[in-house]
């Protein structure tokens, strides 16, 4: 795509954010739409573009009262959201539609309107080959690559605990977030078992909550109230339906390729980069984002958040929300690493980077099943 | 205990599952670029061909890598039980869980060789579990 000939003029997550009984799912899309158009002064009749997860983009229109002349539905999981932000750009580029809203809402925790997780039926890839062994959700599937991981590099347990402790720092910072007391390494390993080497403290979070965005193009992002914040590069790909078919249990193919793009598109080097988000459904992701997008060499992510680079005063500040493993995690979570990346980029974060120019956001969609990345600046073209 | 969740085999994969019944397992290999791979399909992933044969996988495999799951599913038992990854002789991966060994980290130690065990569940399907080689 074009670097920064699009921006994301409207950004805003559900009113209330944790527990939310009192909003269905798609009151949760609705209400976090609401947010991010009041936040851009823009009313429903002004979006021409949508696109949405978990509900169908026909759901949305017709809830909000939209009649686009652009709809995506991409359903690749958490990241989808991401894949939205680069598949609207685009569509802006060609003249598809002008202003599109893209939205998130689940009941995660209180599973108001919502469905039942996963399950393709027994005659689906993962019904024959996976669910007959056991699998019990994410925490006993996401995480089985990581023994393998560990071993390869020679490290112990101790290198999931580094992520939750540096990532409460920063939740400490703010006050949406669910979790907020600081933690230990001590904590994390005593911390109960749920699925060997996982502990509980090394899992995220199950909350209720949604989330908004809406973009235009550069040109016209500069009529808004709000900072645009533009599109500098964007990368997506898909890898497996399956966590025991990764191409590579230490690394994620589909990262690589996602974040190869972005940066290429982008046109900048690493050490560009002010803050970074990586989805964190469990403590290994920002390992294998950290090593997959470049930042650091294959098995030394660890030590490097263990050594602070990613912590609050850190060279890269990393999940400076709290992540999913403090902050909040409804399921499909990358909505909310995107609404970071955004209100950092405004300068507007709870825990603001001083003076950061370039963001780059790293999804995960399913489990290692999906990639999507989106490289965000607050610099003017 | 509610019945263990088992698979329901598709035409691509009818072969595999009969395989186990008979107590073999079953793998298929690309005749143009002669890849391996799993699970079944009737063309290369590698390549794309459509030449592909079936044969008698030898059944040996190492442990790639896992958990043990402390919160069991209800068809699963009452036990913590390991969700594995095994890598085959062959080159590819499967899901499986590991038999006649403890279901503990110490027992269960990457690398460790095994062998295919088949585990009837219904008259139709056997499951392919692994034990550590003899
Ligand atoms: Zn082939």
């Amino acid at each position: 795509m074009k670097q920064k000939s699009v921006a994301v003029v409207g950004a805003a997550e559900t009113t209330k954010m944790g527990v939310i009984p009192d909003l269905s799912t798609i009151g949760l899309h609705a209400d976090a739409a609401l947010n991010a158009l009041a936040d851009c002064g823009l009313k429903p009749s002004d979006i021409d573009g949508v696109a949405t997860a978990g509900i169908s983009p026909t759901e949305l229109a017709w809830y909000l009262g939209i009649k686009p002349t652009w709809a995506d539905g991409t359903q690749v999981g958490g990241c989808s959201f991401m894949l939205h932000v680069r598949h609207a750009a685009a569509a802006i580029n060609e003249g598809l539609c002008n202003t599109v809203l893209i939205t998130h809402g689940e009941s995660g925790k209180s599973r108001v309107g919502a469905g039942r997780f996963g399950g393709g039926g027994g005659s689906s890839l993962n019904g024959q080959f996976e669910m007959p062994y056991g699998p019990a959700g994410p925490p006993t599937m996401f995480t089985i690559p990581v023994l393998r991981y560990l071993k390869t590099y020679g490290l112990t347990e101790e290198a999931l605990a580094w992520p939750a402790v540096i990532q409460r720092e920063w939740a400490a910072k703010n006050p949406r977030s669910t979790f907020k007391d600081p933690i230990s390494v001590d904590d994390v390993m005593n911390s109960r078992m749920i699925a060997w080497p996982f502990r509980i403290l090394m899992c995220c979070l199950v909350t209720d909550g949604g989330g908004a965005l809406i973009l235009t193009s550069a040109e016209r992002a500069k009529d808004f109230p709000t900072k645009p914040v533009y599109v500098l590069g964007t990368g997506e790909s898909v890898e497996t339906p399956l966590i025991s078919q990764m191409y590579d249990a230490t690394s994620s193919t589909a990262f690589k390729i996602s974040g190869k793009k972005a940066f290429e598109e982008a046109g900048i080097k690493h050490a560009d980069v002010d803050h970074l988000m990586v989805y964190d459904a469990f403590a290994h992701l920002p390992l294998y984002g950290l090593e997959d997008l470049g930042f650091c060499k294959p098995g030394e992510a660890a030590d490097f958040i263990k050594e602070r680079n990613t912590a609050i005063g850190g060279k890269l500040p990393m999940n400076t929300n709290g992540g999913g493993l403090s902050y909040m995690h409804s399921g499909m979570y990358g909505m909310y690493a995107l609404q970071e990346s955004v209100r950092q980029m405004r300068g507007v974060a709870p825990a603001q980077v001083p003076g950061a120019k370039i963001s780059v956001c790293q999804g995960v969609g399913g489990m290692f099943g999906a990639a999507g990345t989106v490289i965000f600046s607050n610099e003017a073209p | 205990m509610p019945p263990r969740m088992l698979p329901d085999p598709t035409p691509e994969t009818r072969h595999f599952w009969d395989g186990c019944r008979e107590g073999e397992l079953r793998l298929q290999r690309c005749s143009s670029c002669s890849e391996s791979y799993f699970p079944p399909r009737p063309f290369c992933p590698k390549c794309g061909s459509r030449d592909v044969e079936t044969y008698k996988a030898s059944g040996k495999a190492v442990l790639w890598s896992y958990v043990i799951n402390m919160r069991p599913r209800p068809d699963m038992g009452t036990e913590p039980y390991a969700i594995a990854v095994v890598k085959l002789d062959e080159g590819p991966t499967m899901m499986t869980n590991i038999v006649d060994c403890p279901q503990t980290p110490e027992a269960l130690q990457l690398d460790m060789p095994l062998q295919v065990s088949f585990s009837k569940q219904s008259d139709d399907i056997s499951l392919p579990l692994f034990a550590p080689a003899k």
